[in-house]
């Protein structure tokens, strides 16, 4: 059991820092730990990301994991982009294979671990297709399998679904419910949907924008009665699932002054 | 973070026009065209609108095609001279690229390297190539090295630059992507910086074939003793205008082969290139 620490950051682009982006950011997930971070454009929902992925650095305080800093991007934190940046070079298997290639793991041990995440995300008939020739859901799922190769102790998803419509969104979002609870890492999501970070996570975390700050930290359990088998139409259509959302989003309005 | 990605990977294949009915007759105006030339010129030169020495006629052309071939043009085939003539521009492309692709990625990568190497290519690359071949001689001699050198300096700068596009182009993203999932600085250059450079890199090199091959004619004036540029020079010393048309043909020609080669091999190589 790790934990990433999010540790008093502040975070300002430029040098000097201009106004800062995020501001006394105080938040930590355990690698046991599903968190959802939600918020308006413009809260910094991706720079606190980019902050826990190491590929930025926090302008005040810092970001660790039991202690140990975070000075740059590392496997232990593979990161699933919102436009998956997946290789187009590669086919979806070497895409998947590329964190095994760089370590020099053997092809014989790498193609046997390929296969398995493969067929983990479903895609086990499409490992040699290039990655024109698949839909975003399949895209993502290579993305995710990718991630997951590196065998993170932290999974952290910037908007992994927001680029799918709603179907292949509702089903994706099962899909990455199982493979929480089969990959043993902690997941940081950062998402605009409200109803998708209630269903996901165990913590929904608020972010409000000027600067960003967290202005709610909620722990939920909607994820957890999925996957002990309720479907996820009862689970979004309970009433303290509805109480909930909409509570959330008032947190969210009330940051709203512009419209 | 790369919106242009984004709007290329989600394009959806548009709808196909609406098919011609029947064959569609513009495609052969390029055809048309090319006869009416040949045409004009058969009258030109069989009715005695211009003389023989100045045009000599279509058929005298191949005539003198097969005589070159046969037996030779100043001791040495058609052949031949096209061999020289490739084998020179082969050798000083393989020479720009070893030398054109890194410095086009530390201009891209360094600011300290971009002020070095900037203002040499900057300044080069207008020159014409017949400007600096003088100095060239005076420099290097007559010799093989020479003609290589200036065509392999015409070459350099579209790879120099092309390679410095397409490091700098390198979506941010996959190198994030690279890097969380453990890639070395070496690794992040050799799996995720050379491809996606690779593409802008090829279309950098057809561009430098079409350089190089122009320069070669300038190159083989001076003191060669076989190639086409050279083939084209001394038979102009003799008025044989006949084979100064065969050789403009034949540097034409394998202009258009090296078009069609580079197409192949981008679409061989670099099949991702319209998917980046």
């Amino acid at each position: 059991m790790y934990k990433l620490h999010i540790d008093k950051v502040t975070f300002a682009y430029g040098s000097p820092p201009s106004a800062p982006v995020l501001a006394d950011i105080d938040l930590s997930i355990g690698s046991d730990e599903f968190v959802a971070v939600v918020g308006r454009s413009g809260s910094g929902k991706t720079s606190l990301l980019s902050l826990a992925a190491g590929f930025l650095k926090p302008t005040a305080g810092r970001v660790h994991i039991d202690g140990r800093t975070v000075e740059g991007p590392s496997a232990e934190r593979a990161v699933v982009f919102q436009d998956d940046a997946l290789f187009p070079w590669l086919t979806a298997r070497q895409n998947v294979g590329f964190a095994l290639k760089l370590r020099g793991v053997p092809k014989p041990e790498r193609d046997r671990r390929v296969n398995e995440l493969l067929a983990h995300v479903d895609l086990a008939a499409s490992g040699d297709k290039a990655i024109w020739e698949l839909s975003g859901g399949m895209r993502q799922r290579v993305g995710i399998a990718r991630a997951l190769a590196a065998d993170p102790e932290f999974l952290l998803m910037d908007e992994p679904l927001g680029a799918l419509d709603a179907l292949t969104r509702e089903r994706m979002q099962e899909f990455l419910l199982h493979l929480w609870q089969d990959s043993g890492a902690g997941v940081l999501l950062i998402t605009h949907g409200i109803e998708e970070a209630l269903f996901l996570a165990t913590r929904v975390v608020v972010l409000a924008p000027d600067p960003g700050r967290v202005v709610a930290d909620i722990a939920v359990d909607f994820g957890r009665r999925f996957l002990r088998g309720d479907t996820s139409r009862a689970i979004k259509s309970d009433p303290a699932f509805v109480a909930t959302r909409e509570r959330l989003r008032d947190l969210i309005e009330l940051q709203d002054f512009e419209v | 973070m790369s919106t242009t990605n984004d709007i290329v990977l989600d394009r959806k294949p548009e709808a196909p026009a609406a098919a011609a009915p029947g064959f569609d007759w513009v495609r052969l105006v390029p055809l048309a065209t090319v006869i009416a030339i040949l045409t004009l010129w058969w009258f030109a030169s069989t009715r005695g609108w211009v003389s023989r020495v100045f045009l000599p006629s279509p058929l005298a052309v191949l005539n003198s095609a097969y005589q070159v071939t046969v037996s030779g043009f100043a001791d040495s085939t058609l052949l031949q001279h096209l061999l020289a003539s490739l084998g020179r521009v082969f050798g000083a492309l393989a020479a720009s690229i070893v030398v054109a692709v890194p410095i086009g990625a530390i201009i891209a990568s360094s600011r300290i390297g971009r002020g070095i190497f900037d203002p040499v290519v900057e300044f080069l690359r207008p020159l014409p190539p017949l400007a600096y071949l003088p100095l060239i001689i005076i420099w290097f001699g007559i010799g093989e090295a020479s003609k290589v050198l200036v065509i392999a300096l015409a070459m350099a700068p579209p790879i120099i630059i092309a390679t410095a596009a397409g490091v700098r182009s390198v979506s941010r993203d996959r190198l994030n992507a690279a890097r969380s999932l453990g890639a070395t600085r070496l690794q992040l250059l050799r799996f995720v910086v050379l491809p996606s450079a690779l593409p802008s890199i090829v279309t950098g090199i057809r561009i430098a074939l079409g350089a190089g091959w122009s320069t070669l004619v300038a190159a083989e004036l001076v003191a060669a003793s076989r190639g086409l540029g050279f083939m084209i020079q001394s038979a102009a010393t003799f008025l044989g205008t006949d084979v100064v048309i065969l050789g403009i043909a034949v540097i034409g020609i394998v202009a258009i082969l090296f078009e069609l080669l580079m197409r192949a091999l981008e679409k061989r190589f670099v099949p991702w290139s319209t998917h980046l």
